[in-house]
């Protein structure tokens, strides 16, 4: 079991529960099958006063293209929950990893036909890489072919059972 | 954390390597962009570029919050005697065995700077140096993997591999010139300084390297090309910061 990195208590308040549900509607611009709260980039929600409200994110790559563009999305959706001031802010406070992906953010990956990446205890190592599972036919009679793929979060790899190319959101 | 004038001139001049060291190798592995010797190795390249120029952002964001100008200014309207960086990651992309033992070098340098900072009492740096370790294992990943292949693979493949080490070295060595200051960061266990980074990257790379076939360049003919951390640069980095700058240039107010 995956514990979402929230930090949201839902109970709090009904704004605070709004809130999140608006960012649960917001997919990834580059994999539209998971959301930003199941992807763990969002960091903190703090309600200012009645109007304002400040959402900090955490980058999942250093040279992420769609931070610039997520951070405009959330601004939006925000928004539209009547805040007129939503302040969104990046930290490194906390560092991302694919660990904090959630469960049902594992089935958006393999939904958008990507193999979700393994679980690891920060240590990667190139043998983590090798016979990950297809997500076409299941075989992980597979070969890492690149470790770096179409965007920056992906690698490239070739089943020998069903001789089809996949793609594995990488381990960080 | 107040630091005093010194102190703080100290930590600008580290961030100022690292970022510019970053910046402009990752423009140079950006020009493999479409020219890679096959489509994986062009991506690669591509990926590292990106990664490694978005790194040198954030790093310069760290810069500017403690008084410098903003990202793009720092990184494009300089005097080339104003950047940082090494020597090593100036020189054009050459061949692909040059492109590719630069890396493996640079990379394994900037993996274990990161893992030194990771523990920086300078907590803005120590928080991004935990989240580049991670990135550059893939970086590192990849160039271990070609050094290893192309050392092993035809006699052809085998001596351009040597000459790329026997060219590069010197030039990875320059990573590590010390910056008159150095012992204000060892102090304030900012970093441990160059000293301690070279002996690291040493006891990294010489297994991999003697691993591969390959030979190390004998200790007596080491010469760092040292320079680049004082201003001093070769005759590529003007030419790169110009065409890097163009576009930035035509109208530096432009909102992107």
């Amino acid at each position: 079991m995956v514990i979402p990195n929230f930090k949201y208590d839902l109970s709090e308040s009904t704004s605070r529960k709004d809130i999140y549900k608006a960012l649960a509607e917001i997919m990834d611009p580059e994999i539209p099958t998971i959301s930003i709260t199941d992807l763990g980039i969002v960091h903190d929600v703090k309600i200012v006063d009645k109007f304002s409200v400040e959402i900090t994110l955490i980058p999942t790559f250093a040279g992420c293209p769609a931070l610039k563009f997520l951070e405009d999305l959330v601004r939006d959706k925000i928004g539209m929950l009547g805040f007129r001031n939503v302040e969104v802010k990046t930290t490194f406070d906390e560092q991302w990893n694919t660990n904090m992906i959630t469960e049902k953010g594992l089935e958006g990956l393999k939904k958008h036909g990507l193999a979700p990446p393994e679980k690891h205890d920060g240590l990667i190592q190139i043998d983590i890489l090798e016979k990950i599972k297809c997500p076409h036919c299941g075989s992980v009679n597979t070969a890492l072919k690149s470790p770096f793929g179409p965007t920056l979060c992906r690698s490239i790899h070739y089943c020998n059972d069903c001789l089809n190319a996949f793609e594995q959101f990488k381990p960080v | 954390m107040n630091y005093s004038k010194q102190q703080l001139a100290a930590i600008k001049n580290l961030l100022y390597k690292i970022a510019d060291d970053q910046l402009i190798i990752g423009h140079r592995n950006s020009e493999w962009t479409g020219l890679g010797p096959i489509l994986e190795e062009d991506i690669a390249f591509s990926s590292i570029a990106q990664d490694k120029i978005g790194q040198s952002f954030h790093v310069y964001e760290i810069l500017h919050s403690l008084g410098e100008n903003d990202p793009d200014t720092t990184a494009f309207i300089r005097k080339a005697n104003e950047y940082k960086c090494c020597h090593l990651v100036e020189f054009p992309i050459g061949e692909y065995d040059f492109s590719l033992v630069r890396n493996f070098l640079f990379n394994h340098a900037e993996a274990q700077r990161f893992d030194m900072l990771s523990g920086s009492s300078f907590e803005p740096l120590g928080k991004l140096a935990k989240k580049y370790r991670g990135e550059i294992k893939y970086h590192t990943m990849h160039s271990d993997t070609w050094i290893r292949q192309l050392s092993q693979a035809t006699e052809e493949s085998k001596i351009r591999m040597q000459r790329a080490l026997d060219d590069t070295f010197n030039l990875a060595l320059g990573i590590f010139e010390e910056s008159p200051e150095f012992t204000t960061l060892v102090e304030m266990k900012v970093f441990d300084g160059e000293n301690a980074l070279r002996d690291k990257w040493l006891d990294v790379i010489i297994p991999k390297i003697e691993s591969a076939g390959l030979t190390l360049p004998q200790k007596n003919s080491w010469k760092p090309a040292y320079g680049g951390r004082s201003g001093k640069h070769t005759e590529h980095l003007l030419p790169l910061i110009n065409e890097m700058s163009e576009v930035f240039k035509i109208d530096p107010k432009a909102q992107w």
